[in-house]
């Protein structure tokens, strides 16, 4: 674990792979120092921030560094079954860049097990990983001006649903109906980093 | 109830937005200069939290169909309530039928008004931000738009005057190094302090773009995994030209971030204008 300073109230600490980063965003919330502010998990880094007037940046790195190795169960979240039309417009893209049939693209999205590894680019936004290896792509070149909402979605080594109507240049699989971003509802969001999801057919 | 007449550039609500929300995604937002909306409030007897409007390059017209107590901060403009001349910093009455209206600020850019009682929309994930990156809050305020005012207020504060220093005009803006200082070339941080930076003109409440020495990284085809970003943060695109994340920055980000702009000068980097030249020193921890 490395430790940077970002800013004087944030510390940057970076893990070795996302298990570390979900492993240490589960520890400390389930220790909740009264100094914690704010925790945001990315690819191989968390940032905690802290409150200046309640803590010092040595002091709580030292406890970051207490939780480190400390192993909290993750496996309560409840999964959240994500149902798809598998019609997308980028299904047959996706099919011959990875020299598979349609319906092989949709075996083996539908087929994996995935975990939200952070939220990004929109509210409610869930960077899943877990994605078959065949299926990493790049983002298509020209991103697209309006990709709606519910649109299921894969790039690089992500899988992800659009949770509102944006631009977007991942590769679209199918839609689903299910809002895994509502801001009347508590929570907000369905895709929180460390959840569990799977997607399912809809025939 | 207010009534816009004439927005100007752009005018928004904002309170002091939402914290705590960046592990779904959603980033603080709020009045991107959190200094003045908060004087604002307190010269009407407001709690800080109420929102206000925040009005960039002055413009507004807003007409009040009952009277209220109102103060304008920030940016320095001309302001008139109804036909007469009305100083900044300070209260304001406002008769029922009056309109107030805002001039082009002579420094600065962004003028924030408050209103007692609070403008009362309808709070979005706990906060009446408008956050234009994530499409969180109010919409921009457009004419015909039509404000409620609420009644969340606290004691009159009994001051009736709260002087603005004036803006310089080639402010200098401290940096604390990091958190990826050490992914530049060594004379990267004496680049970024040694010169002058230009605001760009695609500058907004996002980040403020800058014009000036290029920073090198040690190894540009290095690839950052995205990571979070932070209020203050001097992102380095690869272009090597730094921008500088305000109120409305994205939570997460892919370019590595050479230092990060000491919270109490945040309110000055808030009211930098397109063509305005500033300068960065660096600060130790």
């Amino acid at each position: 674990m490395q430790v940077r300073r970002c800013g004087r109230d944030a510390a940057l600490v970076e893990l070795s792979g996302l298990d570390e980063v979900l492993g240490l965003h589960a520890a400390l919330r389930a220790e909740e120092p009264s100094w914690l502010v704010e925790l945001v998990p990315a690819a191989t880094t968390l940032l905690v921030r802290f409150d200046s007037k309640l803590t010092t940046m040595d002091r709580a790195v030292e406890c970051v560094a207490a939780l480190e190795h400390s192993t909290v169960d993750t496996r309560g979240m409840d999964e959240v079954v994500v149902p798809v039309r598998y019609d997308g417009a980028d299904l047959a893209d996706v099919a011959s860049h990875a020299g598979m049939t349609e319906a092989e693209v949709i075996e083996r999205h539908s087929g994996a097990r995935y975990t939200v590894a952070f939220c990004g680019f929109a509210p409610g936004f869930g960077y899943l990983t877990g994605l078959d290896r065949e299926l990493w792509l790049p983002r298509r070149e020209t991103p697209r001006t309006k990709v709606p909402a519910g649109s299921v979605a894969l790039a690089d080594q992500y899988a992800g649903v659009y949770p509102r109507s944006s631009p977007g240049g991942w590769h679209i699989l199918g839609s689903t109906d299910l809002a895994v971003w509502d801001v009347d509802r508590d929570p907000p969001a369905l895709l929180v980093p460390g959840a569990p999801v799977r997607f399912e057919v809809l025939r | 109830m207010i009534t816009i007449v004439n927005p100007g550039p752009q005018a928004l609500v904002q309170d002091l937005g939402r914290p705590g929300l960046a592990t779904l995604g959603v980033g603080r937002s709020g009045a991107a200069d959190r200094r003045s909306l908060a004087l604002a409030n307190r010269l009407v007897g407001n709690p800080e939290t109420n929102a206000g409007i925040e009005i960039t390059f002055g413009g507004l017209v807003a007409r009040f169909a009952e009277a209220a107590l109102v103060a304008v901060t920030g940016a320095p403009c001309p302001v008139e309530v109804g036909t007469r001349a009305a100083d900044m910093y300070g209260p304001i009455r406002v008769r029922a039928g009056d309109e107030l209206k805002l001039g082009r600020p002579s420094a600065g850019l962004r003028s924030y008004l408050a209103v007692r009682g609070g403008i009362e929309v309808p709070k979005v994930l706990g906060s009446r931000a408008t956050d234009l990156l994530a499409g969180l809050g109010p919409e921009p305020l457009a004419a015909e738009a039509v404000l409620p005012i609420g009644v969340s207020t606290e004691d009159y504060p009994g001051v009736d005057l709260a002087p603005q220093a004036p803006y310089s005009d080639e402010p200098v803006l401290r940096v604390l190094p990091g958190p990826r200082a050490d992914w530049f070339t060594e004379d990267a941080l004496e680049s970024l302090c040694g010169g002058k930076y230009e605001v760009s003109t695609a500058s907004n409440r996002i980040g403020v773009r800058l014009t000036g020495p290029v920073l090198r990284r040690r190894e540009p085809d290095r690839e950052l995994p995205p990571e979070a970003m932070v209020l203050g943060a001097l992102q380095v695109p690869p272009s090597g030209q730094p921008i500088l994340f305000l109120a409305d920055h994205p939570v997460t980000g892919g370019y590595p971030v050479i230092g990060v702009v000491e919270p109490a000068d945040l309110h000055l980097a808030a009211q930098l204008r397109p063509g305005q030249r500033i300068r960065f020193r660096a600060v130790a921890p």
